[in-house]
This record gives C-alpha cells, structure tokens and sequence, in this order.
C-alpha cells in the first residue's frame, strides 16, 4: 500500500516538473509583454500596454506579419491544390513503382527546404529571377511541403470509397466534377490538415525567406523576429516578447477554429 | 427503354484471370433480367462491363442497336445502384436524387422539382433534406433507386441491390423492387448470389460459374430442369438429390434400388451406361410403407423447415432427401420410402442433362 502511494507521488511529482518545464516558456510569453521591464524570468506584470504601443510604431513588426499571412496562406493554397490532384490520380491510377516514387520525392523533399540545398535554392532562384520576390519564394516553399503533402492526402483519398466516383461516373461526370462534387467533399478534412500544416510550416520558416527575400519590406515575422535587438546588440525583451506573442496569436487561433469546424469526423454511415 | 446484347464478351484481367470468356446474350427490352453464380464466377464484372466501369477484352455490348463497347460510362445512358447504395454522405436525399440531372446541367429549380417527384412515389417525402447517414439501410436503398429514376436511363443496372439489408426487410424490398420495375417497364439486369432472390424476382435469368453461363432461362426453367449438375445442386433452397446410377436394361439402379427412367431422359439412354439421377427433394413423395420405384433407407435426419419437414434418408450409404407435410413426419430411426415424381426427376449424363 505505501508503496503504492509513494509510487503515485512520484509520478505525479514526475509529472509536475515536466509540464512546469513545458509551461514556464509559455507563463513567461503571457506576462512578459505585460511587464514594462522584462527579464528571462518569469515575474508578475505590471499590466502595461506600452509594449504594444512600442510594437505598434515599429516600421516592420505589423507589415511582417501581414507578409507571413501572404506566405503561409498562398503556399498553403498552392499545396493543397496541386496535393489534392495529385494524390487523387495516383490513388486511382497504378502506376508502376507508384509507391517508390512517392518514398523517394518524401526524402528528397526533407532535403529541398532544408539547410543542405541552400545553395543550388539561391543559384536556381537567382537565375529563374525569382530571388526577392514573395510568388517565388512561395513557389519554393510549396516545392518543399508537397511530397508530404501528396504522401498525407493519398492516404485521405485511398480511405474513401471507389463507388462514390464509379456511380458519379456512371451518371456521366467528367473526371473534374468527379473531384469536385464528389472527392473533395469527401476528404475535406484531410484538405483541411494539410492547409493548417502548411500554414503552420511556412508561419515557422526562418531561414527560406531571410536567404531569398532582399527587400526587408517583405520580409515575415520570422524573419524581423531576428532583428529585434537593442542598439547595444542585446535582446530587446520588450519587444521580442511582444512580437513573439502576438507571433503566436494566429496560429493558435486558426488551429482552434479549423479544429473545431473540421476535427475528424467521417460523413456516413454505410456498412462495409 | 432499351434491350442489351452481348456478343462474345470477354474480360481477361492483368494477370492472366478470364473473368469473362466469350458470353453471347440477349436481353429483350423491360426484361428483368438476374445474373446468378456463387461469388468470383464473374457476375459483378459482367454487370460493370455492360456499365462501362470495366473494359471489355474482346466482343461487343450493345444497348438499343447502339455499340457503347467503346463508349464511356457516361455515354452509354445506363444508370447503376451499387451494393452500397454509394449515396453522397456530404450531400442530402434531395441533391443525391437530383446529382444526375446536375451532371446534365438541368437548371437547380427544375432538377429539385424532379427529385422531389421521384422521392415522393418512394415514398422518401418526409426525408428529403436528411443526409445518407441519418437514413436507415431501406431508405438508403429507395434513395438509391430514387437516384436511378431521375436519370430516366435506357437500362438500369443493380449490383447485388438486397445484400444490405437484413433478412425481414430484404423480403419486403424484394416484392417492392420487382413491383417497381414492372411499373417503370425499364430493361433491368441484376446481380445476385441468392438463388431464392433470383427465382423470386427475375423475368428470366443466367446462371454463372467461373465466367461462363451455365444456363438461360426462366425460373421455372432454371428451378425444374437444370441444364447441368451445376445448376441443378446451386438453385433450390434445399439442394436437388444428385445420385451417381447405372443404366440396367429398362430401369436404373440408383443406390441399391430400381427406379424407372425420368420421362424426359425416355429412349436416350444406352445400356450399361453411367448416370447421375437427379430428383429435388420436393419433387419425391414420402412414404412410409414399401412403395414401387422408390428409394428405400432409415431415417436419420429430420429438418424442420415450416409448414413441412426435409427427411434425409439412409439408402444403402447414400443420403437422399425428400419433403414431408405437415402432420406425417416418420421418426428417425423409421424405414421410409423417397418416390420420385417420374416427370420431374432428371438423368445428367458427363454433367449434363439428358433431354430430348
């Protein structure tokens, strides 16, 4: 028995300490920009809105993040559409060595937006004069997130019933309206992961736009976060915390609404 | 309205499997047509070929004199209900009714007006604006038929179109579907791998195995007269008696016993020759006292199937079934004596029936 209680304490201590390790970053978010001197600790605020008001006249905080709404919401159009075609055709069609190709494109697309093809990115960039320009570094950005994309949403269309499309078809609609009345009905919430995903993706993109965006005017959040620093060159912990959070508002924002609207749930309820 | 004609249909899947092979048949226009076989014999593929879903390898299908063997599913102005109704989940009775009129681009008013017409005779008034997944298994299947309807299509196919449902419900549906189709006098072919809905319901009917048909006909003609052994032990709720027998002079020895030859198989049969004598259980009287031309053994099984019992006899090692009436069931372990009726009993001969 008193093991048994001990055993329970120790857990729940366990416990504890992890999500105090987890929640003190996002305590210090909250009360921070509140506070008119901010350290790394975590302290009560003194409920100042001067931090905002700051933020507010800063030349780029609020344009950038309008930058990243255009970036993460056009990728995430871009991907979702071109995903959806895709993944639609090759769960229906067979192709051979359908499934190695779409093993390797999910490698090769861990390496495309990542660190180690940096450089051919900027050379490819600059000669297709894409370089500076927020439709290029979309483009880039939707090469990157497609594979998972494409791997993600087969397994949505793959789930979905071959009859729905053949009695479609029998009534005589064209492979489009297939997909538009029928198919995309049908997998919209595995569109919907995918356009929060990308989102999400493109919303934490660092190093992407700081390589091929010159003009700071276009620059996202992500990127302006960086230059946030004192005169001095220290952080400036007013500001970065304010910027951080009202970084963060969105994101969480549009998770909770896209999970509320689409969490996962299947329409039907045919027996097979 | 329209008739099918299928001339040397063929269907050989990648890998070499001849789901199809050569099939030549007629169905006459506002047929009700059943396409019967134990699963894989190629009944679902014949329906989708005739759809469109599958293309054929070899030969034609032809609907009212127009060659559709190269025409998209879309063209060939059939319409299908498949085992699961595939009725929309995101959409209501309403649109999934009126999706066929939308595909032809019939303007929104008129296409509801219309769905709201067909649904009615089903009787679907009071569900039109539910979603699929609040109907229950009957619904869904009038929807499904509701659907076909407004397409006003040549034929219409059904792919096994009662399976869904359960048991009590699939008798009601059964006499619904087959009141239906006389109304609306469309050529309807149907698959199924129950031989009871098959004999209840078709105008006529193919029996198939293993992608050849085995047997054209009637119910009454596919029931009483088997073509083959094949069809003579798959068709009948309770299976027909099929006795290896040998050709004795005038008569058949048939497991010990002497029985007198079928009238069908009269004068067709060589001396010394090896039979299988075929005899449904409903077609041989029971009797307890010793009888002329019968089967004579112990009983050993009494089945209860109603308004009657199905005795299985022993007869000399061979088991032979016969039906008894209510009120004269024997006991086990009784002699009793399987009478076949002379005019229904039949001689297969190599599988095949011998018949004049």
């Amino acid at each position: 028995m008193t093991r048994f209680v001990l055993g329970r304490i120790g857990f729940s201590t366990l416990i504890a300490v992890l999500l105090a390790f987890f929640t003190l970053p996002l305590l210090w978010l909250a009360s921070a920009p509140l506070t008119s001197d901010p350290t790394y600790k975590v302290s009560v605020p003194d409920f100042t809105w001067e931090n905002f008001q700051t933020i507010l006249e800063h030349p780029y905080a609020l344009p950038s993040l309008y930058n990243s709404l255009v970036l993460s919401v056009g990728t995430a159009l871009v991907v979702v559409l071109l995903a959806a075609l895709a993944a639609y055709a090759l769960s229906r069609v067979h192709l051979p060595g359908r499934d190695v190709l779409l093993y390797v494109l999910l490698l090769l697309s861990s390496i495309i937006t990542g660190t180690a093809a940096m450089v051919p990115l900027f050379q490819l960039a600059v000669d297709l004069q894409l370089i500076d320009s927020q439709f290029g570094l979309i483009l880039i950005l939707s090469g990157g997130l497609l594979p998972a994309a494409i791997f993600m949403l087969k397994d949505f269309m793959d789930a979905t019933p071959k009859s729905y499309e053949e009695s479609a078809r029998v009534f005589g609609a064209t492979p489009l309206q297939i997909v538009r009345h029928v198919v995309v009905p049908l997998v919209r919430p595995g569109l919907a992961t995918i356009a929060v995903w990308s989102v999400a993706n493109v919303w934490g993109n660092f190093l992407m736009p700081f390589l091929l965006l010159r003009d700071v005017e276009k620059q996202p959040a992500a990127v302006i976060m960086y230059t946030l620093y004192t005169e001095g060159g220290q952080a400036n912990l007013r500001l970065l915390s304010t910027f951080g959070l009202l970084y963060s508002v969105p994101v969480v924002v549009m998770y909770l609404i896209v999970s509320k609207k689409y969490g996962f749930r299947f329409h039907g309820g045919i027996k097979r | 309205m329209a008739a099918i004609e299928l001339r040397g249909l063929t269907k050989v899947y990648p890998g070499g499997v001849r789901a199809l092979d050569a099939l030549d048949l007629v169905i006459p226009d506002g047929e009700f047509f059943a396409l019967l076989g134990p699963s894989g014999c190629g009944k679902t593929t014949l329906l989708r070929t005739i759809a469109g879903l599958e293309t054929a390898t070899g030969g034609s299908v032809v609907i009212g004199e127009r060659d559709v063997t190269g025409v998209q599913p879309g063209g060939r102005d059939v319409a299908m209900v498949f085992q699961d109704y595939a009725l929309f989940p995101h959409m209501d009775v309403t649109d999934n009714i009126a999706y066929p009129l939308r595909i032809k681009k019939v303007a929104k008013a008129a296409r509801q007006a219309k769905a709201a017409e067909v649904g009615a005779r089903l009787g679907l008034d009071h569900l039109m604006d539910r979603r699929p997944g609040q109907l229950s298994g009957g619904q869904q299947q009038r929807v499904a038929l509701a659907r076909v309807m407004a397409t006003q299509a040549q034929a219409f196919l059904f792919d096994e179109p009662l399976s869904n449902l359960d048991a009590r419900l699939r008798l009601e549906a059964r006499t619904f579907l087959k009141k239906l189709q006389r109304e609306l006098g469309v050529t309807t072919v149907f698959v199924t791998h129950d031989q009871a809905e098959a004999l209840a319901m078709a105008d006529r009917m193919a029996v198939m195995e293993a992608g050849h048909i085995r047997q054209i006909g009637t119910p009454a003609e596919v029931f009483q007269r088997p073509a083959n052994t094949f069809v003579a032990a798959f068709i009948g709720s309770t299976p027909m008696n099929l006795l290896d027998g040998v050709v004795r002079g005038g008569t058949l020895e048939v497991a010990g016993c002497a029985l007198p030859v079928p009238t069908s198989a009269q004068g067709l049969l060589a001396d010394g020759e090896k039979i299988v004598y075929g005899v449904r259980p409903e077609y041989n009287a029971y009797a307890s006292e010793p009888a002329e031309d019968a089967l004579g053994g112990k009983v050993v099984i009494m089945e209860n199937l109603g308004a009657s019992h199905l005795v299985t006899l022993d007869v000399n090692d061979v088991l032979v079934q016969a039906i008894v009436p209510e009120g004269r069931e024997p006991a086990i372990g009784e002699q009793g004596w399987a009478v076949p009726r002379r005019d229904r009993a039949l001689v297969y001969r190599d599988g095949e029936l011998v018949a004049g």
